[in-house]
């Protein structure tokens, strides 16, 4: 019961310190001092006391997009364990289910960025689909690949499965997990080198430019789905890249608030050093994921 | 109350008559003069019929008994038998369900009124259409099913008509036909082995004949051609597309949700013969199955034609069904009870899913084709404004046909996607798992195909003159629609109640199944499920909540969409569904192609051009229309045999029976 509400109210604080930390680590490699850790959570203050400006050409889709974006990841968020500690809700196949939720939350934002009618919207939205579909079969050999190790059918089941004994006797799979998943990760949060989340008005943009037309408390919730999708499938990355555990529960707590914020800086290192890709180079990383991913799953059954 | 209404009336009997009543219901409307109250009287006969034959079906399928009519009509193939068993009974559903809620549609859709040269003709074979299906499900003696598929078919080919003066119409038909008879040839291979082997023209028993004698590969090659080229699995769907989407849109409804089920209860059916049937049968059919289902949503993803769509991804939905079947007979053949339950509990389910949500869509695309008074995507847009019942409809049967939760399509992929997973302790067979992926890149490819399908009809401003000002669908077609989009909500957050409508037909495929405690434990794997939808739908409705509060405290204003500082923009540099489709065929590139003729610009201030695109299907252009051309050159000699005068065709008739009887004798 305690884990479970530290769960939630993890899922619920943290999620912008990710993007802070993030925020931080790229001014520190730029020579800047950066914006405060906790700048991502005032942004979100403020833009929730913001007016809205709705478009004419809209529907109620628009209004939708970001409910349901926000909504599905909070689901998702109660089905991935955070560390060592199962997560509130799990149950045989709720894999499938987490992979099919960013499915729903994905068709809403795309439908609302499509609802507006402008074309560079258009084109954020079209390349999310595309590229979102070639990154769903990566998750998949990942699951395939987990609940072979751990003979699980649940996500706690196999991401707590995981630690360092788990590691020696199959690094090699999870290595190529690790490599596939985080390109998986990046591409899903729309980070360097798929995407830059801090610009708005580049052709090159998937995520950003969608929601080019969200204002005031819809952009805040939009804002805060996004760091919290940041946060759920940096959990489970987390899971693959540092299995550790200590036995004490508080103890654990604390090793994955660190792993996250490990994560964050990895996140903001990338985003340093690395220039974006261009467009048509995108697929082809996408498929390589797969291809890992692949290799470890062919790894683990053979 | 169950058994008094058991003792009360036969459920059979009154699936029959069902049947039977909307077979004739298009009959009083031909010999009425006033256009009007025919279409009425069979519509009003129709919905009652399915009121009486979906309870009797669900009885029998609950009943777990089979009736059986027999019936001496004097024909040399032994007494024509009808018996409805679980399976039958699971069919049936969709039969009344789809072809009630198409009759109520028509009224508004195709109204005697307007259409009255054609009115009449649709009606009858509509009810022709969906009484032949319904007595097929029922149908035991060979012959006569082959006689009722062929009343099956070809009232369908006359529905596909019923817009004839227009060419692209006649060529879908003929393509149609053309199909529909290559397939009813093998069928009659089919039923004649059939005959030779049990040596009565009944239809076998369930697991009463041997997968090991020689003639049971061909039987089951024969009804994978007859029986797979109606239900439209890969090689054999060439028709499907252009069928579907030129026949009047509850036609498409019905076709697409209920005719092609029928190719696959004839695959059904023929796998319940055989005991211990080879890896072979379940290899071959979930290959088909998952190309298809890739194939088949690639199509779609490239399409401009509404209805087009919508036919290209029923390929996806029955290969997504053939592929859980095909698993399903894997583990008949390698002994795993699990891989049999969740790949049949899939498929079933998924027939059951499809034929709610494929209606609901095309239906849905009549009124959007009523309103706009186009099929081509890219002249349409912002009619969520005009139509917004249309489209808050239709939403729901686009996110479950993509396999999205909260919704049904997710549920039937959910077990078929456990169904892989359990392979991965299985003893055999383990590299199944590999088509979990699979299935996920097909879902991935239709949140493409119809986030394209939504976002170019119903959302930013409209392209054309014609989609600008839409008018809302009338009740009679908004009531079908909003019943196909309840049933889908219902399946999704109670799950556990579908997966007890497929359990029966399940037993009555592979009855050494202990169903009752394997469906026990996924049934509570799938009322997890459900408590996962509902904790979905309260986290939104939480969201909103905040959102509205947020909202009510600050200024809202609107304005136009903000054009990136270039304010001249139009409707027309919107994405379209070309363009928003372009990037996922270019990766898909070879499997789909996009036929794009450019205008040449030459000098240094070119004239006005056209670029047109239009999406090719490789398979159809490159491999069967030449063989089609080939097979029409070789055999042009036959065409001095046909010269249009009837009493020479009957001669041909009898001098071919005359020869057989001599040979045979």
């Amino acid at each position: 019961m305690t884990n479970g509400i530290i769960h939630i109210f993890l899922a619920l604080v943290m999620p912008p310190l990710l993007l802070g930390v993030i925020g931080k680590t790229k001014a520190a490699f730029a020579g800047r001092v950066g914006a405060p850790f906790l700048q991502p959570y005032y942004d979100i203050l403020r833009l929730l006391h913001k007016g809205t400006v709705f478009s004419t050409t809209t529907s109620w889709i628009f209004r939708a997009g970001p409910i349901v974006a926000l909504a599905t990841t909070a689901v998702a968020a109660l089905l991935i364990p955070f560390g060592a500690h199962p997560s509130p809700i799990s149950f045989d196949g709720d894999m499938i289910l987490y992979a099919y939720l960013f499915a729903l939350g994905r068709f809403f934002t795309m439908s609302a960025a499509l609802d507006t009618g402008s074309s560079f919207e258009g084109m954020g939205s079209a390349r999310e689909a595309t590229y979102s579909c070639l990154a769903e079969p990566t998750l998949f050999f990942a699951l395939i690949t987990l609940s072979r190790l751990s003979g699980s059918y649940s996500l706690s089941g196999m991401l707590v499965n995981i630690n360092l004994g788990v590691w020696m006797h199959t690094s090699a799979a999870l290595l190529l997990l690790v490599g596939g998943m985080f390109i998986v990760l990046l591409a899903e949060n729309c980070r360097i080198p798929f995407d830059d989340p801090t610009t708005h008005l580049e052709l090159t943009m998937i995520h950003e430019v969608m929601v080019l037309d969200h204002s005031g408390p819809a952009l805040a919730i939009i804002h805060y789905a996004a760091a919290l999708k940041l946060f759920v499938l940096g959990a489970f990355f987390v899971h693959l890249a540092l299995p550790y555990s200590t036995g004490n529960p508080f103890l654990d707590w604390g090793l994955f608030i660190i792993s996250m914020l490990e994560l964050a800086v990895v996140i903001g290192v990338v985003e340093s050093v690395m220039a974006r890709l261009r467009l048509i180079r995108i697929p082809q990383l996408l498929v390589a994921a797969t291809i890992l991913a692949a290799f470890s799953t062919l790894l683990v059954i053979r | 109350m169950y058994s008094f209404l058991q003792g009360a009336f036969d459920p059979a009997l009154v699936a029959l008559s069902a049947a039977l009543v909307i077979g004739c219901a298009g009959i009083p409307g031909l010999f009425l003069r006033k256009p009007g109250p025919g279409q009425i009287l069979s519509t009003v006969a129709t919905i009652l019929a399915a009121l009486a034959g979906v309870p009797a079906s669900l009885m029998l399928l609950f009943s777990h008994s089979t009736t059986t009519y027999s019936l001496e009509w004097g024909l040399p193939f032994g007494p024509c038998e009808l018996v409805i068993d679980p399976l039958s009974a699971f069919f049936l559903l969709p039969v009344y369900l789809v072809s009630a809620a198409g009759s109520l549609f028509a009224v508004g859709y195709w109204p005697a009124a307007e259409h009255r040269a054609t009115e009449r003709g649709l009606t009858f074979f509509y009810g022709l259409l969906a009484s032949s299906m319904a007595i097929l499900l029922m149908a035991r003696n060979g012959v006569f099913f082959i006689m009722v598929w062929e009343v099956m078919a070809l009232s369908a080919y006359f529905l596909l008509v019923t817009e004839h003066e227009r060419e692209e119409v006649r060529r879908a038909g003929i393509v149609y036909l053309i199909a529909t008879h290559t397939g009813t040839a093998a069928l009659f291979v089919y039923f004649s082995l059939l005959a030779a082997q049990t040596g009565s023209f009944m239809l076998p028993a369930a697991g009463s004949l041997s997968a090991l004698s020689p003639y049971a590969a061909i039987i089951a090659l024969a009804a994978f051609i007859g029986f797979g080229a109606k239900a439209g699995i890969m090689p054999l769907h060439v028709w499907l597309p252009s069928a579907h989407a030129n026949a009047p849109s509850h036609v498409s409804a019905v076709m697409s949700g209920v005719m092609l089920k029928m190719g696959l209860y004839g695959i059904f059916r023929t796998l319940t013969y055989f005991n211990d049937p080879p890896l072979l049968w379940g290899a071959v059919l979930t290959i088909c199955g998952i190309t298809s289902a890739l194939l088949g949503i690639a199509f779609a993803v490239a399409q401009r034609d509404l209805k087009r769509l919508l036919a290209c991804s029923s390929i996806e939905n029955i290969g997504i069904i053939t592929t859980g079947l095909g698993v399903a007979m894997l583990g008949v053949s390698s002994h795993n009870s699990v891989l049999v339950y969740l790949g049949m509990a899939g498929a079933l389910l998924h027939i059951l899913n499809h034929s709610f949500f494929k209606p609901l869509l095309f239906l849905g695309s009549g009124a959007i084709i009523h309103a706009s008074g186009t099929r081509e995507m890219n002249l349409m847009g912002g009619l969520g404004k005009g139509m917004p019942r249309v489209a808050l409809l239709f939403m729901v049967g686009s996110v479950a046909i993509c396999g999205i939760p909260p919704l049904n399509g997710f549920v039937s992929e959910f077990l078929l996607y456990l169904g892989f997973f359990r392979q991965l302790k299985a003893h055999s067979l383990i590299y199944l798992v590999f088509l979990a992926p699979l299935l996920a890149l097909v879902g991935g490819l239709a949140v493409v195909a119809f986030t394209k399908l939504y976002s170019s009809v119903f959302l930013g401003s409209p392209r054309s003159a014609a989609a600008a000002h839409p008018h809302e669908a009338g009740v009679t077609m908004l009531v079908p629609m909003a019943f196909f989009a309840l049933l889908c909500l219902l399946i999704g957050v109670a799950p556990q109640v579908a997966l007890r409508l497929v359990s029966p037909a399940i037993s009555s495929f592979y009855p050494q199944l202990a169903s009752a405690a394997v469906s026990a434990e996924y049934g509570s794997i799938l009322g997890r499920l459900s408590l996962a939808g509902v904790l979905l739908l309260t986290a939104a409705a939480l969201v909103t909540l905040l959102w509205r509060w947020r909202l009510g405290r600050s200024s809202v204003a609107s304005a136009p969409t903000w054009g990136c500082g270039y304010q001249r923009g139009t409707a027309r540099i919107q994405y379209g569904a070309t363009s928003f489709s372009e990037l996922a065929v270019s990766v898909f590139n070879g499997i789909m192609r996009q036929r794009i003729e450019r205008p040449a610009l030459t000098g240094l201030f070119p004239g006005a051009a056209r670029c047109s695109d239009v999406p090719t299907e490789t398979l159809l252009e490159r491999i069967i229309a030449p063989l089609f051309t080939l097979a029409g050159v070789s055999f042009a000699f036959l065409r001095r045999l046909q010269h249009g005068l009837m009493h020479v065709y009957m001669m041909y008739i009898f001098a071919t029976l005359f020869i057989l009887m001599l040979w045979a004798n």
